[in-house]
């Protein structure tokens, strides 16, 4: 097994075809795999994503649908209950909320109020967040929302291993799993394993180590948050990033137990602060970890704003870098 | 395919058993009815009382491989289809011996055995669920139908577009059956629809539609025959309003304000249940001790429903968080 890691080669790929070449194998494994959503066959996918499936798969397995966000949603809870493993393609949150009926009413409840008679393992994927100008209806992250709901896991890749192992994992699960993309995040490039695979979908990563503070985060924010702890590792500051990766349920531990080794902690979350993922998360520091605190927890989320469509204004509106850096160094006492 | 095979045999048999059926259902919800009162069954509760041939006209047409989707006023599909009615009425009442381990209640029965994807209390909120299930099959090649019911109040919904739109474009093997009963709610059928024949609508889809006396068992039987027969032949989607009349209140806090008290008269004497009876009785196909002997049956059953959700057990709160996911136990 190790030599055969060991000789695994690695290639550069974007975050786009890594989400591609896991619908792919997904497809490859089971037949019971197919997508559906606007535009995913001829046009290739709104974000390119399933470029090329259709000549692969063929128009049964990659489903172009009507715009009917719930009417397909619906059908591929349906489907799912009737023996398949759907994908459905929202192409962004934005529209998901056509069909928030069929996922919070269906979707969600189902296995519950059929005394666990029926689940419903369907996967939905969209795209979320800001940054590429398009104005209020395109832009918003809420993710945050759905993280709300009993009954859906909600996922968040944020790295290239994540976009290509996610969807497996979540095929896998028997309920409803949502996997949000960021838009900013398509174009993003790396190295992977040609064979990367499956990853576990529990548990939160630490992507930096650190000493003085916790950076806590997911998805698009978590490359900002990044450079954040590094100016601050400038500054003689050591900054350990969390990544979240999992929305619901949150992975209490390893927020704790990084919480616990800093003893602060900063959570950076592209929805709007009222209401938001980051402060569930704040609130559950609080409830578990406040007497290893050293200081106040912070908070950068997006501004309480639709967002808008100059570009100044949109980034003013969502996380960067340098507001991270910001609160850390306050929280720390260091202006 | 044999079109004799699409014609109901009215033997004196199967004539009692359409009987059989609608007296079962209406004799279960009286007593469903009468258990709210004393607050055994909480909740909403929605009756069916008057639409009964449709449920037994249609529901013992499918095969068992076939999947029914209901909405919440669903109490008659469940127990047509053959979900015990102990554990319907365990389910009314809220215990874990329910079809749907007591979480569902009235509007939410479940039957996997049965292939019963459940009573929905979203107006609409099944028929995309049903398309799916429909596409599942096709996807496999399975031969199966998937029949989905719904209120005339549905038909302004989206979904009920998109789904009709979904089955049409897929071919998919749905079976649209909508209970017409001219109120959704309080509202009346020409207060909602700018267009009041509802058969009418599947047209702009491509859908063949047929419009059916609710009321009459023996006609909505037939003309289920005709429809699932073609939906089997085809796979492709088939529509059927069934024209019909609910004699209760919308639910058990309605207090009909919208609708004269002689018209329900005026329905009640057109109702599926005394017009067969008559005329069973006028054809000398059954004779009133048969009739009562039926209803002496069923009332043994509906005590024995009873009964049994009364012995029912409540499930442990510590198990509250059950179900949420797969796996996940208390
Ligand atoms: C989406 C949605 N909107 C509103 C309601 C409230 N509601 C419950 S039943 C009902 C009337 C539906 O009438 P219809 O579809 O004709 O069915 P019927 O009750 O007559 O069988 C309404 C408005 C609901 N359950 N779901």
């Amino acid at each position: 097994m190790a030599d055969a890691a060991a000789k695994s080669t690695t290639r550069e790929i974007t975050y786009r075809e890594a989400v591609r070449a896991a619908i792919r194998d997904a497809m490859q494994r089971d037949e019971r795999v197919f997508l559906m959503g606007e535009d995913v066959g001829r046009y290739g996918g709104c974000y390119a994503v399933s470029k090329g499936l259709l000549e692969e798969f063929g128009p049964a397995r990659i489903r172009d649908t009507p715009l009917s966000e719930s009417g397909f949603t619906g059908a591929g809870i349906g489907a799912a209950m009737g023996g398949m493993r759907p994908i459905v393609e929202l192409m962004t949150v934005n529209f998901s909320l056509l069909a928030l009926d069929q996922i919070m009413n269906n979707a969600a409840t189902i296995r519950h109020m059929s005394g666990n008679q029926f689940g419903v393992p369907l996967v939905i994927r969209m795209a979320t967040g800001a940054g590429k100008q398009l104005a209020a209806q395109h832009s918003h992250s809420l993710e945050g929302w759905y993280a709300h709901i009993p009954g859906i896991k909600v996922l968040a890749p944020a790295t290239l291993a994540d976009a290509r192992g996610m969807l497996w994992s979540a095929l896998e699960d028997p309920d409803p799993v949502l996997i949000f993309e960021n838009v900013m995040l398509y174009n993003m490039s790396g190295e992977l394993p040609e064979d990367a695979g499956a990853v576990n979908i529990d548990k939160a990563a630490v992507r930096r180590e650190g000493a003085d503070i916790s950076l806590i985060t997911y998805g698009g924010s978590l490359w900002k948050t990044l450079e954040a702890a590094e100016t601050l590792a400038g500054e003689g500051l050591s900054a350990e990033v969390v990544d979240l990766r999992t929305l619901r349920p949150l992975d209490d531990e390893t927020i704790m137990a990084s919480v616990r080794k800093t003893r602060r902690a900063v959570v950076v979350d592209e929805g709007w602060r009222s209401g938001s993922l980051a402060a569930e998360v704040c609130t559950r520091i609080m409830e578990q970890a406040f007497w290893d605190l050293d200081g106040p927890l912070g908070r950068v989320c997006s501004e309480e704003v639709p967002i808008p469509y100059p570009h100044h204004l949109e980034q003013a509106a969502i996380p960067q870098a340098d507001e991270v850096v910001a609160m850390a160094k306050a929280l720390m006492g260091r202006e | 395919m044999s079109r004799a095979a699409d014609k109901p045999h009215l033997s004196r048999e199967h004539a009692l058993d359409l009987l059989r059926a609608m007296m079962r259902i209406r004799r279960f919800e009286g007593e469903c009815a009468r258990l709210y009162t004393e607050q055994k069954i909480r909740g909403f509760l929605h009756l069916y009382d008057g639409e009964e041939a449709i449920a037994a006209g249609i529901i013992p047409v499918l095969e068992a491989r076939d999947r029914i989707v209901a909405t919440y006023r669903e109490h008659a599909h469940a127990l047509v289809r053959g979900i015990p009615m102990n554990a319907v009425m365990a389910e009314m009442f809220g215990k874990q011996e329910g079809c749907s381990h007591g979480r569902g209640g009235s509007m939410h029965l479940f039957s996997s055995e049965t292939n019963f994807y459940g009573g929905n209390a979203i107006v609409g909120g099944g028929m995309p669920v049903a398309v799916g299930l429909a596409l599942s099959d096709h996807m496999r090649g399975d031969d199966v139908v998937t029949a989905c019911f719904f209120g005339e109040g549905a038909v302004a919904e989206g979904e009920f577009h998109e789904s009709l739109n979904l089955a049409a474009l897929w071919s998919l093997p749905v079976l649209f059956i909508c209970e017409n009963n001219l109120y959704a709610m309080g509202t009346a059928l020409d207060r909602s629809e700018s267009v009041t024949d509802i058969h009418k609508k599947p047209d702009c889809y491509g859908i063949d539609a047929e419009v059916v006396d609710g009321m009459d068992v023996v006609a909505v039987e037939a003309a289920a025959r005709r429809a699932i027969a073609k939906v089997r032949e085809t796979g492709a989607p088939h529509f059927l309003e069934c024209r019909t009349y609910r004699f209760r209140a919308h639910s058990m806090f309605d207090a009909q304000l919208y609708r004269d008290k002689s018209e329900v008269e005026e329905w009640r004497e057109k109702g599926p249940i005394v017009r067969f009876r008559e005329w069973l009785e006028d054809a000398g196909m059954a004779h009133g001790e048969e009739i009562e002997k039926i209803a002496e049956e069923i009332e043994g059953e509906v005590a024995e429903a009873v009964a049994f959700a009364e012995r029912g057990s409540w499930e442990p709160v510590t198990e509250l968080t059950r179900f949420t996911y797969a796996d996940r136990t208390a």
